[in-house]
Parts: structure tokens; C-alpha cells; sequence
């Protein structure tokens, strides 16, 4: 019994989904169409709220866009043609994911930039530490610690 | 060579410290409208006030410089901004309205309380216009050249500093231009 709870408990926490802010009278009849939809709108930025996606925003605007969303691709827009129409009116920044552009370069790649010029710094840093190879005594060295050692002994 | 070493991450870390400090001042909201440079889409939005014309693009190519200002009577910065631009229609700055996501009546009963400032005003109870132009939220003003084209957009309240450093020089600046 205790068991069976658990397992029910379990798979009612696996099988529930995120909370978004999609409400059901917004959601389009056909599931596919719906289904494209959610997609799409997790890749598109709320403007209002901004660190959220239009799913998951409350936002009024948030909502509008997102019936937008569902207008177009209802309307036999391509999943790019949605995108590119909410971009068109409210620019690049709205896509969560951004385009690789010239001017996005940067943000692309700077961080991999940043990591392999590190990377050649510690390293070079890291060589230049490494104590030269040792080396045997001299014959003139050996003698003094021979010395050293015998007075020691001595005492 | 050594000191070169040394110095370079210490002059990086100088310019991304410069970078992020500006950045701090910045406000994340005021994004740059897609349609700078550009005329806005084309758009009809019906009247405010009973038996007008309403607003439509083809009033923001006049051959004078324009504030397009979209308003809503449910907007708190909108009344802060509201005597701004009533001074600035009695100084002959031509104010064209957007009212945005409210019935027209809500929007003609605030302009009869709190006076009507515009030439035009356009009524937009869905907010459809508003994401035509790339509106986020109220208030906003574009500032639209001779040539039908947006120059800038102001997000928040124009208050009377926003107009006097920013606005006013832009403004007499576009008068200026052929």
C-alpha cells in the first residue's frame, strides 16, 4: 500500500507538466497547430517582463502575442514566418535563442574566447613555474656534503 | 614581456569594469524600436472622440515633425506626462494620440477630465495597433520626422526634463532638416 502511494505520488509529480501562463481559451483546436505554438512561445521574450518567454509570462502583452502566435500559425504560417512576424515588430531581442548575426558574434562566442585565452594564459603561467629539470651534483658539491656530513656525525 | 603578461588581464578587467558601470545606468526597459529610421506600418485606429476621424498613418507624414504618444486613462507615468504635453500643444509642439487597450469612452472621458492635447487621437481597445508599432507598454512616444519616419521612441513618462534635454533638441533638430 505504502508503495503504491509512493509509485502513484511519483508519477503524478514526473507527469506534471511546467506552470504556464497559456490559459485554455487561448489554446488552438487542432493540438498540432497547439503544439507548435507552445514551442514557438518559449522562444519568444516577453518585452514586459523580458527574462521570461511569452508562455510563461502573465503579462497582458505576454498574452496578446501569444494569441498572435496562434493567429498565424492558424493562419498556415511557417514556424519561421510566426517568429519573423512578432520580430519584425518588436525586434531580434523577443528571441530567447539568438540569431547568429554579425553583430551577435560577441555574444556567441566571447564566452569561448574568453575560455581559451585563459586557458593559454594559466598555461603559459603554469610552464613558466616548473622548476628546471634537476641535475646531479657536482664533484665539488658531493665533496661538501660528504663534509657536512662526517662533522655531523662527529659531534 | 613578463610585465605585459601581467598588465593585460589588469587593462581587460579595467575596460569591463568601465563597460558594466555604464551598463548600470542604462535602463533595460527603453529598448531602440525596430522601426528607427523607418515609416511606421500602415494603421487605422478608429476615433476617441465622438464622430472624429481617428488616427491613421497617413497623419504622421505631414511635413512637420510629430510626438506619436501612446496613452491609456489606466496608466499612472500617463498622468505624470499629461501636463507636459498639454503645455507643450499650447507652445504649438504638433501630439498625435494613441489610446491604448481601453474602450474609446474610457479614453474620451479622461481627455474631457485632464484636457486633450492631441491633433489626432486613435483608439486601440485590443492593442493590436500597439503591436503593430512595437509597443511593450504605455506610455510611449515616438518622435517621427518630415518624412513619416521614426526617429526615436521614448519609453516612460515624458516629464518636463525628458522633454527639455532630450525631446526639444531633437525636435528643433528635425524642424531643421529639408
Amino acid at each position: 500500500m505504502r508503495r503504491l502511494t509512493a509509485g502513484l505520488t511519483l508519477a503524478f509529480v514526473l507527469a506534471a507538466g511546467p506552470a504556464l501562463a497559456v490559459k485554455p481559451d487561448e489554446q488552438l483546436a487542432d493540438p498540432a497547430q497547439e503544439a507548435r505554438a507552445l514551442t514557438l512561445g518559449k522562444e519568444l521574450r516577453c518585452v514586459v517582463c523580458q527574462n521570461q518567454s511569452i508562455d510563461d509570462s502573465d503579462a497582458a502583452l505576454a498574452r496578446d502575442l501569444r494569441l498572435i502566435l496562434r493567429e498565424r500559425i492558424a493562419a498556415g504560417d511557417t514556424d519561421e514566418q510566426a517568429i519573423d512576424f512578432i520580430v519584425a515588430r518588436y525586434g531580434s531581442f523577443v528571441q530567447l535563442r539568438p540569431p547568429l548575426r554579425a553583430d551577435t558574434v560577441a555574444l556567441w562566442f566571447g564566452p569561448l574566447a574568453v575560455l581559451i585565452l585563459g586557458g593559454v594564459g594559466a598555461a603559459l603561467y603554469i610552464r613558466s613555474r616548473r622548476p628546471a629539470a634537476a641535475t646531479g651534483l657536482t664533484a665539488e658539491e658531493e665533496a661538501e656534503v660528504a663534509e657536512v656530513l662526517n662533522s655531523d656525525r662527529a659531534r | 614581456m613578463k610585465r605585459l603578461l601581467f598588465l593585460a588581464p589588469v587593462a581587460v578587467f579595467g575596460v569591463l569594469l568601465v563597460v558594466f558601470f555604464l551598463g548600470l545606468g542604462r535602463d533595460p526597459r527603453s529598448l531602440p524600436s525596430v522601426f528607427i529610421g523607418k515609416t511606421l506600418p500602415e494603421f487605422a485606429a478608429p476615433a476617441v472622440r465622438p464622430g472624429d476621424v481617428g488616427l491613421s498613418r497617413a497623419d504622421l507624414n505631414g511635413g512637420d515633425p510629430v510626438l506619436l504618444n501612446v496613452f491609456a486613462s489606466w496608466c499612472g507615468p500617463c498622468r505624470v506626462e499629461h501636463p507636459v504635453f498639454m503645455r507643450l500643444r499650447a507652445e504649438g509642439v504638433p501630439i498625435h494620440g494613441l489610446d491604448w487597450k481601453e474602450d474609446a469612452e474610457a479614453g474620451y472621458r479622461w481627455l474631457q477630465e485632464n484636457g486633450d492635447p492631441y491633433i489626432r487621437v486613435g483608439s486601440d481597445p485590443a492593442g493590436r495597433v500597439g503591436i503593430e508599432l512595437g509597443v511593450a507598454g504605455v506610455p510611449e512616444t515616438f518622435v517621427i520626422d518630415k518624412q513619416g519616419r521614426v526617429r526615436y521612441r521614448h519609453v516612460g513618462a515624458v516629464t518636463p526634463d525628458v522633454w527639455e534635454r532630450k525631446l526639444r533638441p531633437m525636435m528643433e533638430d528635425l524642424r531643421r532638416e529639408p
